[in-house]
């Protein structure tokens, strides 16, 4: 249910219409292929041995009783690597085989490639490692202390950040202070990691078909640890089954290089689910410590804060999701004084890096779960406090950096405050109570709350990464209609860029034939498909080089027909003099020329921070409210969540079918952080890495969503549209624990218990101890 | 130990030839028969994505011995609608309705959707929930998923009437 209305065009939509994917008929009819889905002749299954312990020296490897299965082809371990023996996104601290030690577990020892994939699991178990086993370290904080031995060579603290703003002496009248805690989650996609490397006939050379966020970041790894040059390493997406931020690292697709190398054969190599949660980045688990001075009306003085985020074993994106959660610190309110320390840590714990919210979801449960402690110190309500301090455009921010983006804050939090509460609980739906189909719970022991989240979320790279996008677009005549062909490298996870990217071509062309290329690294980089930015550069980059086409289309026509370029404009399928009597559909304007052009489109350069935390680090930011109604058992700690409405700064819904998909996934998303989702390691080792035992939200967890797209065009943005995939997944959790808190205070008539709920996912327990 | 079998699968009958007997439902669908629409996300039945009915029954194939599915009729989702021609209306209502976005469990959910609308013409909301729990979307929250499923229980309820 929602309030939006999805202007519907399903053929031939332009920018603002809701036309239908153009993968949609083949992904309902089975015939879409996905990376798992490349079968071919004489390939191979290629499969990973990975370490049982978080933390062990390796002895000794015998690979012989492997190789003496019959239909084992190939097995490779760190000695068979013939280049860079480390990858990474950001430091290359992360053995392709382990090569004297193992740090979590889960860490790949060895790859075989063999004729079936029961014949490779059964060849795994043939290796003989001889591990000598070390006492792991998996307490962040004992690392950041520095009196534990290096578990790595490049040290245990992967990044300290702090920032100093204001006057770090300023006080308050009113102080509020917590810890916050966040779970590791998981992204827990669908459509498990595969690939299909297939090696050229010389063998100098390879193409690999794979699920990814970012083709030419993965060939630039791939080729250096290959010990390759990039031109030898092509990359073609595979169909990807969601992302989330699990697949921007290196995870199979250097084993299944080697492999194929190796062997001189295509080898296909699949995860199964156990073995995904161990071979790619999580979400980080954070301790998070703030403190809030305000004015006796609310108004925020300084802010201190400490973050301890446990990084796992290797680097992957940590010191850039470390950077996120510290400059979000104050959320969407201004800050005029701060203090904050930032850490995080490299434990024997899995690996983390990113994902969707990337460090602004734990800052943001921390910074909500103060503001409400402030309105109650405070004496007003949750919404006072955040109208009361809301961020606006051009106020600076704790890295000294100015707001530039339009920052529609007030009216997020007015418009999420606008949409109907749902209808009071149905007596006579069992079904509908806390803990569902099992009807557990006693309706006199259930509290209706309601809670409220605002965030502020970063879009695109930041700290002086060149971020830009590549795109070409050829506009030709054909069959007297014209046609248009983009080309791109911007990986399509699920999200719908390949329908926007045509809706924008469409718009800016006037012609309704948009076909699209095949998405991999025969054009230059379009960045990663993350940090909410493929909206922003690759469809700015599409927008730029179809303006490009235009712009050459104009020039020409007018030369031939003696008019100023300047006045013809496309309306709708037409060119058109706007000063004159001309007008020819596109089509027949272009002749039998072809127009062809190919743009980079960067975004601002930003800044690194320096020691105190200051500089300008990030390029734009869109903010978002909700608000969840949730029933709690507070006798039993049951959670059923009603309803979330939610009010998001869209900038411009280029598709507002697509952005609605957005909403509510990454609700969901945010849902399960609240309530459900959280990788538990004991001692260092996983305990529950499968779908049976890391739960997931399913139809009946997830309530009815109800959204309002504020729309106030981003002049900065080359569509006026901003990144919509984070922000939904932000704010909902801290509302979520808000309105459980809310239902506790009800049945309690005091909030000792509410106070307590500091940590998500909340579970059971945490609502019902006493 | 390998054998030969036969499965009868969207109406036609395939041989399974030289294929080692533990293999389950899902793997011989898709890599000895190259019927890819069924997917693979958590080989525990936990997760929906490689739903197949088997003798008009909903299950999931990779918690079913390929070997075992003989002689029994196999549907997938290639073998929904007119051969492929068309897609069924429930297909259609999924990609109208915004109910897909990486798609990967979208196989099973159409599979799962068609077999609630063939039993319950009607589906309450609740129904609806409660019968598509066994299939795990991650990407869309599902809202446009049950969406798709109540446009066609209107349009086939508009269908029948006179």
């Amino acid at each position: 249910m929602t309030l939006v209305d999805i202007g519907r065009r399903a053929q031939g939509g332009r920018i603002g219409d809701s036309p239908t994917r153009p993968d949609g008929r083949a992904k309902v009819d089975g015939t879409f292929r996905f990376a798992s889905d490349l079968p071919m002749d004489g390939a191979a299954w290629g499969a990973t041995l990975r370490s049982p312990h978080p933390y062990a020296r390796l002895v000794a490897i015998n690979i012989a009783p492997a190789l003496a299965i019959p239909g084992v082809h190939v097995v490779l371990t760190a000695a068979d690597v013939p280049g860079r023996p480390t990858y990474g996104l950001i430091t290359a601290d992360q053995p392709v085989f382990a090569d004297g030690f193992v740090r979590f577990v889960g860490e790949a020892i060895a790859a075989v490639a063999a004729d079936h994939p029961e014949t490779c699991r059964r060849a795994l178990a043939a290796i003989d490692v001889t591990y000598e086993i070390l006492d792991p370290l998996i307490d962040a904080e004992a690392a950041i202390a520095g009196d534990t031995p290096p578990i790595h060579p490049d040290g245990n603290v992967l990044r300290a950040q702090h920032i100093r703003y204001g006057d770090p002496t300023a006080t308050g009248a009113v102080v509020v202070e917590g810890t916050y805690q966040i779970g590791m989650q998981d992204q827990a996609f669908l459509g498990l990691e595969a690939a299909l490397a297939v090696p050229d006939a010389d063998g100098a050379g390879v193409e690999l078909h794979v699920a990814t966020q970012w083709l030419h970041e993965d060939r630039k790894q791939v080729s250096a640890c290959l010990g390759l040059e990039e031109a030898r390493v092509r990359l073609v997406l595979g169909g990807v089954g969601g992302a989330f931020g699990a697949r921007e690292d290196i995870s199979l697709q250097v084993h299944t290089c080697l492999l194929a190398l190796a062997l001189g054969r295509p080898v296909r190599m699949h995860y199964s689910r156990a073995e995904s949660f161990l071979g790619h980045v999580h979400r980080h688990p954070a301790s998070i410590w703030m403190r809030h001075h305000a004015t006796p009306d609310g108004a925020i003085v300084k802010i201190e804060a400490r973050f301890v985020l446990d990084g796992g074993a290797y680097a992957s994106t940590s010191s850039a999701v470390l950077l996120n959660a510290i400059t979000h610190t104050q959320g969407p309110y201004r800050c005029p004084n701060a203090v904050v320390e930032g850490y995080v840590a490299r434990t024997n714990h899995l690996p983390c890096g990113a994902m969707r919210g990337f460090g602004v979801v734990q800052a943001c449960f921390a910074h909500e779960s103060q503001m409400d402690r402030l309105a109650a110190a405070c004496g007003v309500d949750p919404l006072a406090i955040r109208v009361r301090n809301a961020i606006a455009t051009g106020d600076p921010m704790i890295t000294g950096q100015i707001l530039e983006s339009v920052a529609p804050v007030v009216r997020c939090i007015r418009e999420a405050e606008a949409l109907a509460l749902p209808p009071p609980a149905d007596p006579d739906e069992p079904l509908a109570r806390p803990g569902g189909a099992g009807l557990t719970a006693d309706p006199q022991h259930v509290y209706r709350g309601v809670g409220w989240g605002v965030s502020m979320k970063n879009l695109m790279y930041s700290e002086g990464f060149d971020d830009y996008s590549t795109a070409r677009c050829r506009l030709v005549a054909v069959d007297g209609g014209a046609r248009v062909t983009l080309k791109f490298a911007t990986s399509e996870v699920g999200q719908g860029f390949v329908t926007i990217a045509a809706q924008i071509a469409r718009t800016i062309l006037g012609v309704d034939d948009v076909e699209l290329d095949r998405i991999d690294t025969g054009i230059g980089s379009a960045g990663s498909t993350s940090a909410s930015r493929q909206t922003w550069m690759s469809g700015g980059a599409v927008d730029a080089a179809c303006r490009a086409v235009r712009e050459d289309v104009v020039n020409a026509v007018g030369g031939r027909l003696g008019i100023d370029p300047l006045r013809l404009v496309v309306d709708g399928a037409d060119l058109v003099d706007s000063m004159g009597d001309y007008r020819e559909p596109v089509a027949v304007a272009l002749g039998d020329i072809t127009f062809d052009r190919t743009v980079e489109y960067h975004h601002r350069p930003t800044e690194e921070l320096d020691e105190d935390g200051q500089g300008n680090c990030h390029t734009a930011f869109a903010f978002a409210a909700h608000r969840a109604v949730v029933d709690v058992d507070t006798e039993l700690g049951l959670v059923k969540v009603v309803q979330v409405a939610t009010a998001q700064d869209v900038g411009r819904a280029l598709n507002p079918l697509s952005v609605i998909g957005q909403i509510e996934g990454g609700i969901a998303q945010g849902l399960g952080l609240a309530v459900m989702e959280e990788i538990v390691q004991i001692d260092g080792k996983i305990r529950n890495a499968s779908f049976t035992d890391y739960l997931l939200p399913t139809t009946v967890d997830m309530p009815p969503v109800v959204a309002a797209l504020v729309e106030e065009p981003d002049p900065q943005a080359p569509l006026g549209a901003k990144g919509v995939g984070e922000p939904p997944c932000i704010s909902v959790t801290p509302a979520i624990a808000a309105a459980i808190r809310d239902a506790l205070r009800q049945a309690d008539g005091n909030s000792t218990r509410a106070d307590r709920i500091t940590r998500v996912p909340v579970r059971p327990s945490d609502i019902t101890a006493t | 130990m390998s054998e030969q079998y036969r499965l009868h699968v969207n109406g036609v009958d395939h041989d399974v030839a030289d294929a080692w007997l533990g293999e389950n439902l899902l793997y011989v669908l898709r890599e000895r028969l190259g019927l890819y629409g069924a997917k693979g996300a958590c080989e525990q039945g936990e997760c929906g994505s490689c739903t197949v009915l088997v003798d008009g029954e909903l299950v999931c194939a990779c918690l079913v011995l390929a070997a075992s599915a003989i002689a029994q009729p196999i549907v997938t989702v290639e073998g929904l609608g007119e051969s492929g021609a068309r897609p069924t209306d429930v297909q259609q209502a999924f990609v109208d309705a915004g109910a897909v976005q990486c798609g990967f469990c979208t196989p099973g959910l159409v599979m799962a959707a068609h077999d609630l609308l063939a039993r319950n013409a009607d589906p309450t909301p609740t129904e609806i929930n409660e019968e598509l729990a066994g299939n795990i979307c991650r990407c869309t929250g599902y809202g446009r998923i049950v969406e798709a499923v109540q446009r066609v229980a209107v349009s086939r309820r508009s269908e029948r009437r006179p």
